[in-house]
């Protein structure tokens, strides 16, 4: 290595630019310098950084922490977003709040923001269970058809929506299927045949050893109390109605078997206490104008 | 010599340098990292939080077993849409029980801070079992192996103890009583004096299936608790502003 002298400066004199000094074999290192733009970059975070420190809650202190200039901090700046829509939406929400389920169906402008708040809603909170275009799914029902477990009017609806279904909710929604299987209150050849039964209620085929008088016995011994005598359901007790081709499980003989041995009770949560009321209402209206409400 | 040549010190010698190289993080961890365990500020004062029951603890292991933190997060930002979606932004308080906690860096899936109480155990367990059944065009792997497999309680005790040695405030009757509360929460029957240790306490039958305690039941009760421990009607926002 040559001489390292920093007081010397020695230049390249191919290409004009300085050298570091280190030379092996005369071959010399360049000491490019950096570009102009990237130095006044690095300079100018750095006066931004000491800006920064006084501006935002900054440096951690004994008991606290600088709190920056103008008391900014990340939790109240949601707040006050919060805050913000809340007044952007004020008006409609507060004319939601105001109207009655059915005044809000009659007035174009005020269905139109339920409706659009209603299904913003739905997909965050009722689309895993009931499907993105309220569909539903095996268990879990269809809410565009004309069957309703619990009833389709805007009020049974919102009901349904607030407190639930065996939600625990003192509010929500009781009465289950029994285990009729499981509890030993029919034995397994009665739930085949009350099975069969069932299936014939809505036209579908039947197995070899059916008997229809037998069958309809045992549904009027332990079914009509709930589906009633003519199978149609009950919306006070949600017993579905068995007459139609709208099934919540299935219409195959096994899973009506299932269903009468161990018994069916879905649940859907209280949304009372995690949504607030316009939310609800714009929900129940979404719901309602979907296509089966009543 | 300018300021600058003394540096050759450092490139000279590798003990300096090393530690050199020690100072400079130290700074870095006495600002950055020792301010976090001594203000007050940093965990919020909240009411109703309790340690996970043994059976929420065994499906919290087998949350992390899984893997579903690498598509699920549990930390809801303080931005405007992810409350509008998501609900209450997480407090550093929700997770000061969680070793190591859950927080996540990727959201495949939605967020689950606050999915405890939001769907049914049905929907949980068919959803587990087959997430398209439920959500077509979900991307999730399926678990069906959950409900089939027993539930091993016996090593609950020993995951509560070093919980405990870490601050967690198990009593060493809650870690004797271990394996018995993991059962009890899980089943049909009253669960006896569980609430008298864990409060707010959810006990039921998870999985849906009488008898045996499965992955699924310790699965499903840890999803259904999450975030809903903290009382946000007494929550004093103003209070903790940050």
């Amino acid at each position: 290595m040559s001489s390292t002298n920093p007081n010397v400066k020695m230049v390249d004199s191919h290409t004009g630019t300085a050298t570091t000094g280190h030379e092996w074999d005369g071959i010399q290192e360049l000491n490019t310098p950096l570009p102009r733009w990237w130095l006044v970059i690095l300079y100018a975070t750095i006066v931004w950084s000491v800006g920064y420190v006084f501006v935002y809650p900054a440096i951690p202190m004994i008991s606290s922490f600088t709190q920056g200039m103008f008391g900014w901090s990340s939790r109240g700046d949601v707040a006050s977003e919060l805050n913000a829509l809340k007044a952007l939406r004020g008006p409609m929400v507060s004319a939601l709040g105001g109207a009655s389920l059915a005044d809000i169906e009659r007035d174009p402008k005020l269905l139109t923001f339920a409706r659009a708040q209603g299904k913003a809603a739905f997909g965050d909170n009722c689309a895993p269970c009931h499907g993105a275009g309220g569909g539903g799914s095996k268990g879990f029902a269809n809410l565009n058809d004309d069957d309703w477990l619990w009833g389709g009017k805007a009020e049974d609806i919102q009901q349904t929506i607030a407190f639930g279904i065996r939600s625990g909710h003192p509010k929500g929604r009781e009465g289950s299927m029994p285990a009729f299987g499981r509890d030993g209150i029919l034995k397994s050849a009665e739930v085949s045949q009350v099975a069969d039964f069932v299936r014939s209620l809505s036209g579908l085929s039947t197995e070899a050893s059916f008997d229809k008088a037998a069958g309809a016995k045992i549904f009027e011994e332990n079914c009509a109390a709930c589906h009633g005598s003519d199978g149609k359901g009950n919306v006070e007790t949600g017993a579905p109605n068995l007459t139609d081709k709208i099934w919540l499980w299935s219409s195959d003989k096994a899973t009506i078997v299932e269903g009468l041995t161990n018994g069916r009770g879905n649940v859907m949560p209280a949304w009372v206490d995690r949504l607030d009321d316009t939310t609800i209402k714009a929900l129940t209206v979404y719901v309602h104008t979907l296509g089966g409400g009543k | 010599m300018s300021l600058w040549q003394k540096h050759a010190i450092f490139e000279k010698n590798s003990i300096i340098l090393i530690i050199g190289v020690l100072v400079m993080i130290s700074i870095g961890g006495l600002v950055e990292i020792l301010p976090l365990f001594y203000l007050k500020s940093t965990i919020e004062k909240v009411e109703g939080l309790r340690p996970y029951t043994p059976l929420e603890l065994a499906g919290r292991n087998i949350y992390v077993r899984e893997g579903c933190y690498t598509c699920h997060s549990q930390m809801i930002r303080s931005l405007r849409d992810e409350v509008e979606r998501y609900g209450h932004y997480s407090l550093a308080a929700e997770s000061m029980y969680d070793h190591p906690f859950q927080w996540g860096s990727k959201r495949n899936g939605p967020d689950l801070a606050r999915v405890g109480a939001k769907y049914s155990d049905e929907w949980h367990r068919q959803h587990l079992a087959d997430p398209r059944s439920l959500v077509p065009g979900s991307i999730m792997p399926s678990y069906p192996w959950l409900a089939k497999t027993e539930l091993d309680v016996s090593h609950l005790g020993e995951d509560m103890n070093v919980l405990a040695l870490e601050g967690t405030p198990y009593t060493a009757d809650m870690i004797t009583k271990a394996a018995a509360d993991a059962k009890a929460q899980a089943s049909d029957e009253d669960p006896g004096d569980l609430a008298a240790r864990y409060p707010k306490v959810i006990a039921r039958n998870f999985d849906g299936r009488p008898g045996a305690v499965t992955e699924a039941d310790a699965l499903i009760a840890y999803l259904q608790m999450l975030g809903t421990l903290v009382d946000f009607k007494i929550y004093d926002d103003k209070a903790n502003l940050r």
